[in-house]
Formats: C-alpha cells, structure tokens, sequence
C-alpha cells in the first residue's frame, strides 16, 4: 500500500471517529508522522480532489478519496486474514501493520483469492483499534 | 499503522518471501486447475500454462533456499492447492484464463519490484548475503516481466 493511501485509510478513520472532519494533528499522531509531514501529503491529496481541506476545520475525504480508503482498508483486513489464516502467524495484527507498507493492493487480491473473507469487509473495520473488528468475533466465537 | 518503512529483519524478510512462495503456488495451483478444467483449450495457451506452472515451481524453490537459510519455514504447496481449489471458479473462457494469467505475472512483477525496493531501502544486514539475496529476487522479477509480455503478445494476437 502506497503512503498516499495510508494516509487517505487513517483521515477515514479518524473521520469515522470523530462523526466529522479530522484534524491534521490527529491524523499525524495516527500515522506516527509529524504534523508537516502530514500537512504536506495533504496538500497533495488535495491537489488530487481526494480531500476538502480547510483551516481550523479539518479534513474532509471526497467521494473518491473515501472509495481509495476503503480499498485500503479492505487490503489491510486480506492481509490480517492472510497472516493468521494461511500463514497461521500467532501475532497477526502486529505482523500486518508492519507489513502494509510493502503490501500492493494488487497483491492483496490475489492473497484474497484463497482466503474466506466476509462480504461486510471493510465495514468490519475497527477505527479505534485500527484492526479488523471481525476476526476477534470470529476467535472469539469458536472458543 | 505505519507508513511505508524497509525491511527492518530477517523474520520480516522471511515472511515476505513466505508470501512470494504463496504467490507462486497460487499462480502454479491455477494454472494446472485451468489446464484440467477447460476443453479444448487452443494450443499456445496450453503451453503458456504449461511453462507458467512450471517455472512457477523454479521461482518457488529459489525462494524456499533463501528461506530456509533464514531458519523459517516454507509454505506445504498442498496447502495452497487445497485453498485454490476451494475458492477456484471454473472459467474456461479463453480471455478469461488469459486475464488469470496476466493478473497472476502482473501480481508477481509488482510483489518483487516492491520487495526489491523495501530491502534496498534498508540498511540492515540480513543473515544471508544481500547481493545473492537481490540478484535472486531480480532475476524472478525479469522472469515474471517476460512472463507479462508473453501474455499480452499472445491476447494481441487474438484481437
């Protein structure tokens, strides 16, 4: 997954967190990044019409920027899923974040193709905790 | 979450080719299963199967020796075939095993170049000799490029 999109995935979250614009300062702190950084790649999305920003307000995704978030979402659950159901890697969330970055949403597909993933995904998504809220249902359910 | 960082150790890197193997054996796995299920299949797009599993399987034992030298494990390709099979919709539309097939080398080219890439941009010294490591990796990666131009001369050809 590119920086561009990792960006555009933490301003959804924070947005569906905050039932409003997110802030930049909120969306750096998610993505570990100082607030310059964050406010440069903003700029950038914006300048590509995936993102409303405005001073003291926040930022708010467009219909594709949201669309471009989803899909990165959606690719962070096929790597969580493919991490504890094919490789069977105890920490799986640990590894997928770690793994996101190198993880290309072309590859995510085709990763996809022999996982059981559900068809709600990426609403499953867990912006507090930043991960799939499914899995641990699911984990949780067959205990 | 974290922005795009290098590949920062041996267990990182051994994972990443754990799913390059993975990625092979799905692209070995369907191209058998296109093989076995679609009648009639023209000629050229038998070979191209053909060839694509079989180096597919090279691919998959370059990356299981550097694996193994990483003191991890492989992934069993039974275990991969048994999940294509289960997802695998019969497709035997000739267009449609050929977009397989590109999808599949295009998928492949990108994993590599990315992870190329990644352990470019890292200065950690890996437990296996990063020039051999590379060189490995990009070899696989020209072959999978080659693997797209094959694809595309041969769906041109049908136009």
């Amino acid at each position: 997954m590119n920086t561009a999109n990792q960006y555009l995935k933490a301003i959804y979250l924070v947005q569906e967190q905050e039932d409003g614009p997110a802030s930049t300062g909120d969306v750096a702190d998610m993505l570990e990044v100082s607030p310059a950084s964050a406010n440069e790649m903003i700029g950038k999305l914006e300048d590509q019409d995936l993102l409303e920003h405005e001073k003291y307000k926040g930022v708010d995704l467009t219909d594709e920027g949201i669309h471009r978030a989803r899909e990165a979402l959606q690719n962070y659950c096929i790597i969580e899923r493919f991490l504890l159901e094919v490789l069977e890697v105890e920490e799986f969330r640990g590894e997928a974040k770690q793994l996101e970055g190198v993880i290309d949403e072309t590859v995510a597909e085709r990763l996809d193709t022999i996982i059981d993933r559900e068809p709600q995904c990426p609403d499953c998504f867990d912006a507090e905790d930043d991960v799939c809220g499914l899995i641990e249902l699911e984990a949780e359910a067959s205990d | 979450m974290s922005l795009q960082r290098p590949v920062g150790s041996d267990h990182q890197l051994a994972r990443l080719l754990q799913i390059g193997v993975v990625l092979e054996e799905v692209v070995e796995a369907r191209a058998d299963k296109h093989a076995s299920v679609s009648a009639d299949l023209d000629p050229a797009v038998e070979t191209l199967l053909d060839h694509a599993a079989s180096e597919s399987e090279e691919h998959r034992r370059a990356l299981e020796e550097l694996i193994g030298e990483l003191e991890a494990e492989t992934v069993p390709f039974d275990e991969i075939q048994t999940l294509v099979e289960a997802q695998y919709e019969s497709d035997d539309e000739f267009d449609g095993v050929l977009y397989d097939q590109l999808c599949n080398e295009e998928t492949a080219y990108k994993f590599y170049d990315d992870l190329i890439g990644a352990i470019e941009a890292s200065e950690t010294e890996f437990s296996i000799d990063r020039n051999r490591l590379l060189s490995t990796l990009e070899r696989i990666r020209d072959e999978e490029a080659d693997g797209v131009e094959e694809v595309t001369e041969l769906m041109e050809g049908r136009e």
